[in-house]
């Protein structure tokens, strides 16, 4: 058993690595494509050149992005074959439509489009060109959008049940799919986190024209749009990246007792832990800084709900697991005899709960002869890793207060013409450049270990879900990717910041530019 | 109203019209990047083959995306065996495939040959690995490989990436790599200034003939080479997605039966004659357009006769013939093959008005003097 093991924690890694390498071009593309229609719209209301200096500039930087995140996307795409190859076939009739309706509704529309963006200057009228831009973004959007409905489904399955004649889950809902709630939050959330990290680029680059007093008018400009976007995204991702969606499951609500690490189910309303340190063999947060009603407010958005602790949805965990493992016994008489009527109906009662069976796979596969010690160790093993996400979920939350106060106070002192004199506010500008990425994958830390032991929430344990590969094959694309993905990071920079320092201006025509030598491979 | 058997067969075809597709949109921006060392020598030509298909194969990729995608909706056994069996393989075609988008960005930022020419070989193995691995693939697929389910239908692959070079597989491989040329050859020749496109002409009629060999090598292979397979038990085409109901049996010859029961199939494999020819005779005519629908006919006619020849199978397994997965037993459930039908009906109309007119805004050929006149902000 231990080398399936080591494929999945080998490919859990390869996933989440490739995943959040991905989710570093994602969040720029979303935020950049917006902040591009808004200035060239600007552009072609006012007719000033400047502007459209300034989207042709953002828009260099745009597609250097844009490029690495396409390339990194079709990774992600294909990783759930080839390593999640049982997830694939067990779920693959609900997760595929969404996957491939992006593809046909939006990154059609988002790369058709964005070739003509930056080849169509001179070919299309001003207005149509604006409405490419647009094109552009509102694709980058919808294409989130199918992507979030497909990973909110991972986290709230709803709209879909068990098939014993076809061993997997089949959709019985695709309405309840599209409009989960879990997923349409995490929509907005999202784009809002990219709509943040978008301003935050344009905004310290900006800044540091600024600062070394070159392409001020681009800059100026530019620094105007990236605050007043900045500020409005910056609420929106607080705002509406508040926990109500948590209560929607009982997986959710573990999750968010684990962001707390409260261990106990306390009267409500529950207090906010600001501060501790989580230990997930003692079962307790030491040294923790309490604020009271808080957590209760914030997740219930009442006084008198309770919100529960760990140890409670553990004990619950543990009932489901036992009736889930009555579900499997009647799977495998329906198995052995498919017009047992008595075993179809004790599989339709207590259908929802086989997912929480399959937990005691991890220790053997004959799980109907599982032992109390073992059901309460797998009750146990449905809780993620506390310390990890109380951490993440902070530092989340503190660089999100964080953007609203660093836009909003820089908004207000440029509506009131004096931020350019602030010059220890641009370099804050300047030097929270990184600020957006690390509050964005902090937040997938949050949502993807939070699903931990699930790959589909209640429904398939994760290490059930991989390929049956070897061990040896997923160590060579693991190290593959990290040296291949290493190097394109680092040429991506390296161009990024050539880019920058060439500034606006270097993107415009210059006829007859001189000639290059032939490349010496070329005979 | 459709019934399931129906949506099978309608997703059947639709899988194709997919690959299709990716192959006519996709290919001829895979052909160009495997021409492009030997087309342009001067980084001015090179750069009218990069400009030629550089804004629009960002678009064109997206039908491998959509193919992938609609596998994964319609035929999620298909794309977890596949997908996870062609570990390695499709570990490499991602790796080429990444490599595209970043060599075309970041070629263009920097004008010095060494990086230029370093990038341009990237370009080259980027078009030819995809084409080599999915020709193999389909090679694969058709002489079947090596896997088995469980009776939870957890699949296990028996086979490695060694296994996939086999003789016939590879062949499959050149034949693609072919076809691929000789499309990347007809677009640079509509699409290039001269003499890119007059030497892109040569190497699409050489690639033409030599597709036609190849095919007609693959077809004696698969005749006296190759077992196919054919279902022995009753298998109901509305019956449950489980590859383990039925019973299947290997044959010498089975994999061209189906076009001794139906001879119009034979249509396909003419198609390949018809269109690889024509391509040769409108390209020395310079009819630059037809012999570009022409090749893109080929290609259609190449992949029609290998995935009718082993329909009613999308993936036998050489290891346990009986879990052999096909169109009647792989798919997704009814609602699902409806719902992604319909989603298909309503935007794929809409995706090819959008491209075409894409297309018809970049009319006209890639010239020198665009290239030279507009060296900052193109690739």
């Amino acid at each position: 058993m231990s080398t399936a093991m080591d494929v999945v924690q080998l490919s859990r890694l390869q996933f989440g690595l490739t995943a959040m390498y991905h989710f570093l071009f994602v969040p720029l593309t979303l935020g950049l494509s917006i902040l591009l229609g808004i200035m060239e719209s600007v552009y072609v209301m006012t007719g000033k050149e400047v502007w459209r200096q300034a989207t042709k500039f953002w828009g260099v930087l745009f597609g250097i992005n844009f490029a690495m995140g396409v390339a990194t996307g079709i990774t992600m795409e294909f990783q759930f074959g080839m390593n999640w190859a049982y997830y694939s076939h067990y779920v693959g009739d609900i997760f595929g439509a969404p996957l491939a309706i992006e593809g046909l509704m939006a990154f059609f529309l988002e790369a058709t489009f964005v070739g003509l963006f930056f080849f169509g200057w001179d070919r299309l009228s001003k207005e149509t060109h604006l409405g490419v831009t647009w094109l552009v973004a509102i694709g980058s959007n919808l294409s989130a959008l199918w992507i979030l409905i497909a990973n909110g489904w991972m986290l709230n399955p709803v709209g879909a049940h068990f098939n014993p004649d076809t061993m997997r889950m089949e959709v019985t809902d695709f309405g309840a799919i599209i409009f989960n709630i879990v997923a349409q939050e995490k929509f907005v959330h999202t784009v809002s986190a990219g709509y943040v990290t978008g301003a935050m680029f344009v905004a310290s680059v900006s800044a540091i024209y600024l600062l070394l007093g070159k392409h001020i008018e681009i800059a100026r400009r530019s620094m105007t749009v990236a605050l007043s976007f900045g500020l409005a995204s910056a609420l929106s991702v607080v705002v509406l990246g508040d926990a109500s969606g948590y209560t929607a499951t009982e997986n959710q609500r573990m999750k968010i007792a684990s962001v707390e690490a409260m261990w106990e189910t306390e009267p409500p309303p529950a207090a906010f832990t600001v501060f501790g340190l989580p230990n997930q063999a003692t079962h307790r947060t030491d040294d923790a800084l309490r604020i009271p009603w808080v957590l209760g407010l914030i997740t219930t958005h009442s006084l008198d709900e309770k919100v529960p602790g760990i140890t409670e949805l553990v004990q619950r965990n543990e009932d489901h697991i036992l009736s889930g493992l009555l579900a499997y016994s009647a799977l495998e008489k329906l198995r052995a005899d498919r017009n047992d009527a008595n075993a179809r109906a004790q599989l339709d009662q207590y259908m929802s709960d086989i997912g929480f069976a399959l937990l005691l796979k991890q220790f053997r596969p004959d799980i109907e002869n599982a032992t109390d010690a073992e059901i309460t160790k797998a009750a146990w093993g449905t809780v993620p890793d506390v310390a990890l996400l109380f951490w993440a979920f902070r530092i989340m939350v503190g660089l999100g207060f964080f953007f609203i106060l660093l836009f909003g106070f820089a908004f207000y002192l440029i509506s009131i013409g004096c931020l350019l004199r602030v010059r220890w506010l641009l370099w804050v500008l300047a030097f929270a450049l990184p600020l957006p990425w690390i509050a964005a994958e902090s937040g997938w830390i949050v949502a993807e270990v939070g699903r931990q032991p699930w790959v589909v929430e209640g429904v398939l344990p994760t290490f059930l879900a991989v390929s049956g590969i070897s061990t040896s094959n997923v160590l060579v694309t693991l190290f593959g990717f990290i040296g291949f993905y290493t190097a394109l990071l680092l040429v991506d920079i390296f161009l990024m910041i050539k880019a920058i320092r060439l500034g606006p201006g270097h993107n415009v025509p210059q006829p007859r530019a001189r000639e290059l030598p032939a490349a010496s491979g070329a005979e | 109203m459709l019934d399931y058997e129906i949506l099978r067969l309608i997703w059947w075809l639709l899988l194709g019209t997919l690959l299709i597709g990716f192959a006519i949109m996709d290919g001829f921006d895979l052909g160009a990047a495997m021409l492009l060392p030997f087309v342009a020598r001067t980084d001015k030509e090179r750069r009218i083959v990069l400009n030629s298909i550089g804004p629009v194969w960002e678009g064109n990729q997206v039908w491998l995306i959509l193919g992938a995608g609609a596998i994964f909706a319609a035929w999620p056994t298909l794309y977890a065996v596949a997908f996870s069996g062609f570990y390695l393989a499709m570990f490499l075609a991602l790796a080429a495939l990444i490599l595209r988008p970043v060599s075309f960005k970041f070629r263009s930022e920097i004008e010095n040959p060494v990086w230029r020419t370093f990038w341009d070989f990237a370009l080259f193995i980027s078009g030819t690995v995809p084409a080599l691995i999915f020709g193999v693939a389909v090679g694969n697929a058709l002489r079947g490989v090596p896997f088995r389910f469980d009776d939870a239908l957890h699949m296990t692959y028996e086979g490695d990436l060694l296994g996939l070079l086999n003789p016939f597989a590879l062949l499959c491989g050149l034949v693609s790599c072919a076809m691929i040329v000789m499309h990347g050859g007809t677009y640079l020749a509509l699409k290039a200034d001269q003499p890119v496109a007059g030497r892109a002409a040569n190497w699409a009629r050489g690639a033409a003939l030599i597709l036609l060999a190849l095919f007609i090598a693959g077809g004696l292979y698969a005749k006296f080479g190759v077992e196919g397979y054919r279902i022995t038990s009753d298998l109901p085409h509305d019956g449950p997605s489980n590859p383990l109901l039925k019973t299947v049996a290997r044959g010498e010859g089975a994999l061209l039966s189906n076009f001794v029961a139906y001879p119009w199939m034979l249509i396909a494999p003419a198609l390949v004659f018809i269109g690889a020819l024509s391509a040769r005779v409108f390209l020395a005519a310079r009819r630059g357009w037809l012999a570009f629908t022409a090749s893109a006919a080929a290609l259609l006619g190449v992949i029609a006769t290998a995935g009718l020849s082993a329909f009613p199978f999308l993936l036998p397994s050489s290891l346990d013939p009986n879990a052999s997965l096909t169109v009647w037993d792989s798919s997704s459930s009814r609602s699902t093959l409806l719902f992604m039908l319909i989603a298909v009906v309503v935007f794929l109309p809409i995706v090819l008005a959008y491209t075409a007119f894409v297309y018809r805004v970049l009319r006209g050929r890639v010239t020198m003097a665009y290239v030279e006149d507009n060296s900052a902000t193109l690739y």
